[in-house]
């Protein structure tokens, strides 16, 4: 109980921050919020509805594949459900949900800030990133969705061969998906560069927020990639350029290379924020610091730098040169050093720790052991003949889940559980926590591990079916019902928190007794999130006793209070010395119209009313400078 | 059950899935080579699963011990020492891999790929020509009038150059018991060897997604030895056998006179199309439509009247032909041998 206010000018200071920071009730004040945590919890609910239809598209898939020649889909429908299952759960779910939703929430509890560097900005990101999910399921709606593969190669992407809109609205739903990405990346390297509370220099910070700076440098990067090249795209169908038609001096491999130059960094992004997680649990649940916390954390930067280097590994069988293969089979076997650091510090930590396998770790061992299955097939594509063979098949398919399910997403559940305290103020069922986490992992191992042997016995990936007597069967049938298994454990857990809501037991500011600033502060956090700036010396803050009591004393005080606005303090890049204190924008109607306006925009050129697009355009500079007009300051 | 008991149990079951494994239960199956190259692939998988054995079963161990010492402080002899730890992932999370990962990137990258890599220009004994189309597969042998499609005949322990293009959007050429797969991509002629040990019939199949009928362009390599490849060979370059009865000629004349003609050549008649396979020795082939059905009469037939239900999308339309003219068609068909 760090800030509990003892003395009545200590509560007169918080009534008056309560009253600063107060955004607007009802509906209206969530669609004008700039406050971190109410835009989390916005990302987190619509990624999690994006989940839900990702989730359903792997179920028909998998009932499609129940049995050799079913008809359960067409063939056409067969390739708009796996491609939407592709976009959905890398662009629409994890990447939002790890970034937008925990990134958003967290980043500046765990750095003692008030909120986001640019808190209007961070509306925007959220807007336009609901919005381009819901462009892009308008395709799906309207029955014209793409059906191209996520990595949509061109020249099956092309006008020729697929001339209805649904490539068009993958690349202009994207293109518009990065700018929020863009935005909310920028937005997250000033807020950690320039908002940690006075103190916290770089080497005081939490590896969680070490893995969201290597996330958003990486994203910053690799996201002009990939708008370029789904511009190139859109040129080639919409106007008639040939960026990738080889009949008029264009290249096919041009797309290959642009979209996995954007693509394998990609793979970091939606992994990073997991590493992060998983860095926050463990010292919870073992009461011990991470191992190697240096190592550690340069690991995670490094990770997401040598990952811009690794891109030609996915086009090992596109008959590139020898020299050109071995230079990408050496870089991809380079990236397993800090991948191996991280696992053996993870391991190591909880292994000499106290280790108490309540349910969030229990969901970090979970991910521990399935990225351990899936880091070591990826290491075998680093062997370019067994890249070769095996690509294209149901052994990629297999090592892909490994990664993007069982070791990004199990994280984020076992992080939903951790943090559910924090954001609700209750406890969910452990019990239940349990039995769902035993399901999600049986259903996980059942579901992709038999797609490795599926590969290794010559099963393509992307079939819609397969022929009766090529030995498949078995193995498909065991993996569709692993899923439906899956599927159970996932539901379970949102039975699990949706009744915690209401009936879970209070749970306090800090139930877990864990290391980070988080957890200094009420459960729900208040709107300015800690009364008083926190002090630290060590990135465990909540471990270091004598900081709190600092704290409250600071209060009573008045020192590091802010109470005079709506403000939070900066501090310097490196040390994180005092610098200025910054005046906060509050809730806002300009982020939500701006994306209403690119929305306009983006349908029109869908549509090729380029004038009305234009006009969109427009509106969308008027909103920008209404935004960049001085709002009424708070008496 | 015993602690020993379920040990014991646990390692058949283990053993079984891998003898299933290697005896590769389907006959496209990476796990049965019939080439030295994809035998060398293999043996480099069976390595690598060994070593990706020792690192998952190590590290599981690791997790276990955390299980069994769950609210016990710190390790026996370690303690929370945070130099040992770090020593340790150091020597685990660096060193080790290190060594590891160099060993398998010789291995790997210098000695196996040296078995499977394209052929170096005329240094093998023939040449032969595959083109991807959605969805089937065109072969050609240059230096030959011979053209046919789905099954590429190939003579056994003969290294065969294949080169790999496409008409349309990207496939990849994969038969996985004799060579690693390469890609058809528009604008580049890739390469791969095709070598067979001995005869046999070896199943192929696209890699690399190409529309809707993805999963049926699939082919068979039938390595021949060398005089009956020859054979087949002559055969193959020769025009149609010219029909040997008035039933086949009116099915001849149908043939051509009938949309069939805009799209197939059949040689030696004025049938000239590009877009289907050349069908001018469709009754030597066991399959039709890339592998998806026998080349049998019912399934010709079926096929003919309405491709749509068996192989929905492909680009061969319902041919509506009265019952005397369909019935010679099919006998046609069925004399080009």
């Amino acid at each position: 109980m760090a800030t509990t206010t003892t003395t009545t000018a200590a509560r007169a200071r918080v009534d008056r921050l309560e009253r600063i920071w107060e955004e607007r009730p009802g509906l209206l004040g969530w669609l004008t919020t700039t406050d971190h945590k109410r835009i989390g919890i916005l990302y987190l609910f619509t990624s999690l509805a994006f989940f839900g239809a990702g989730g359903v598209e792997a179920l028909l898939i998998r009932t499609q594949l129940l049995g050799p020649d079913k008809t359960v889909l067409t063939p056409q429908q067969y390739d708009a459900v796996f491609t939407m299952h592709g976009v959905t759960m890398i662009f629409l779910f994890v990447i939002p949900i790890s970034i937008g939703a925990f990134g958003n929430y967290l980043l500046p509890l765990q750095i003692g800030a008030r909120d986001m560097a640019f808190p209007r900005l961070n509306a925007l990101s959220f807007w336009m990133f609901a919005a381009s999910g819901i462009f892009i399921y308008i395709g799906l709606a309207v029955g014209q969705a793409p059906s191209a593969g996520w990595f949509n190669y061109v020249p099956l992407a092309s006008k020729t061969y697929s001339p209805n809109l649904g490539i068009d609205f993958y690349a202009l739903g994207l293109i518009f998906n990065g700018i929020s990405s863009t935005v909310a990346s920028a937005n997250f390297i000033v807020t950690i560069f320039k908002l940690r509370a006075p103190g916290m220099s770089l080497n005081r910070m939490p590896l969680f927020c070490y893995a969201f700076l290597a996330v958003s440098f990486a994203l910053l990067f690799a996201l002009p990639v990939l708008s370029v090249s789904l511009i190139f795209l859109e040129l080639d169908r919409q106007l008639g350029f040939h960026f990738y038609d080889i009949a008029h001096g264009g290249d096919p491999l041009l797309w290959q290379h642009l979209f996995w130059i954007f693509g394998h960094p990609e793979v970091y992004i939606i992994i990073l924020p997991a590493f992060g997680i998983a860095t926050s649990i463990i010292p919870t649940f073992v009461r011990r610091r991470m191992v190697a916390f240096p190592l550690v954390a340069l690991a995670e930067l490094l990770v997401a730098f040598i990952g811009f280097g690794v891109w030609a590994h996915h086009m090992f069988a596109t008959g590139l040169s020898t020299a050109t293969t071995v230079y990408f089979a050496a870089a991809s076997l380079v990236i397993v050093i800090p991948s191996g650091i991280q696992l053996f510090a993870w391991i190591m930590t909880i292994v000499t720790g106290t280790p108490e396998f309540k349910t969030p770790l229990l969901w970090i061992v979970g991910f521990i052991v399935f990225f351990i299955i899936g880091g070591l097939s990826g290491i075998m594509f680093a062997a370019i003949p067994f890249d070769q063979q095996l690509t294209d098949t149901y052994f990629v398919v297999a090592h892909f889940h490994f990664v993007i399910f069982g070791a990004a997403v199990f994280p984020i559940l076992g992080g939903l559980h951790y943090w559910f305290p924090k954001v609700t103020g209750r406890m969910y069922h452990e019990g239940l926590g349990k039995v769902s986490f035993w399901l999600t992992f049986t259903g996980t191992m059942v579901t992709f591990f038999p797609m490795h042997i599926l590969g290794l016995l010559g099963m393509p990936r992307r079939n819609y079916t397969y022929p009766r007597d090529m030995g498949w069967t078995g193995f498909n049938v065991l993996e569709s019902i692993g899923s439906y298994v899956l599927a159970a454990g996932l539901v379970l857990i949102a039975v699990n928190l949706a009744m915690s809501l209401r009936r879970g037991a209070p749970a306090g500011n800090d139930p877990w007794k864990a290391p980070t600033l988080e957890w200094a502060t009420s459960s729900p956090p208040p709107p300015y999130n800690f009364a008083v700036i926190p002090a630290v010396s060590s990135p465990y803050a909540m471990w270091d006793p004598e900081d709190r009591e600092k704290d409250v004393r600071n209060l009573e005080a008045g020192v590091l209070v802010l109470e005079q606005g709506h403000e939070t303090p900066t501090s310097t890049v490196v040390d994180a010395e005092w610098d200025e204190v910054v005046e906060m924008p509050s809730d806002s109607p300009w982020p939500i119209s701006l994306a209403l306006a690119l929305s306009g925009m983006f349908a029109m050129l869908l549509l090729a009313h380029w004038v009305t697009a234009g006009v969109f355009l427009a509106f969308a500079a008027l909103v920008l400078l209404a935004w960049h007009s001085k709002e009424p300051q708070e008496a | 059950m015993t602690g020993a008991g379920r040990r014991h149990a646990v390692a058949v079951i283990l053993f079984a899935a891998l003898a299933l494994l290697a005896a590769g239960c389907g006959d496209q199956s990476t796990l049965s080579p019939h080439s030295k190259a994809s035998r060398d692939i293999a043996t480099l998988w069976w390595w690598m699963l060994g070593a990706a054995g020792v690192v998952f079963f190590g590290a599981l161990f690791l997790l276990l011990l955390g299980w069994t010492r769950r609210r016990k402080r710190g390790l026996p002899v370690f303690g929370e020492d945070e130099g040992l730890t770090t020593g340790l992932v150091v020597t685990f999370g660096i060193a080790v891999p290190v060594v590891t990962l160099i060993a398998l990137f010789v291995v790997a990258n210098f000695s196996v790929v040296s078995a499977t890599q394209a052929p170096k220009t005329a240094s093998t004994a023939m040449t032969i020509q595959v083109i991807g189309h959605q969805w089937f597969w065109e072969v050609r042998y240059p230096g030959t009038t011979a053209v046919t499609a789905n099954e590429i005949h190939i003579p056994a322990r003969t290294r065969v150059n294949v080169v790999a293009t496409t008409t349309d959007v990207i496939h990849s050429l994969w038969v996985p018991e004799l060579n690693r797969k390469i890609d058809m991509i528009p604008g580049h002629r890739n390469r791969v060897l095709l070598y067979a040990d001995r005869p046999g019939v070896y199943r192929g199949q696209c890699a690399e997604f190409c529309g809707p009928q993805h999963a049926h362009m699939s082919m068979k390599v039938f390595a021949q030895p060398p005089d009956r490849f020859r054979a087949w060979l002559r055969n193959m370059a020769a025009p149609r056998r010219a029909p040997s009865s008035p039933e086949l000629t009116r099915g001849e004349q149908v043939f051509v006179a009938s949309a069939c003609a805009s799209c197939h050549t059949i040689r030696g008649t004025s049938a000239h199309g590009e877009v289907g396979p050349d069908l001018t020795h469709l009754a030597t082939r066991t399959t039709l439509a890339a592998l998806t059905i026998p080349n049998r009469r019912g399934y010709l037939g079926g096929w003919i009247l309405d491709p749509q239900h068996i192989k929905p999308g492909a680009k061969m339309p319902a041919i509506a032909l009265g019952g005397a003219d369909f019935q010679a068609v099919l006998d046609y068909l069925q004399s080009l041998r």
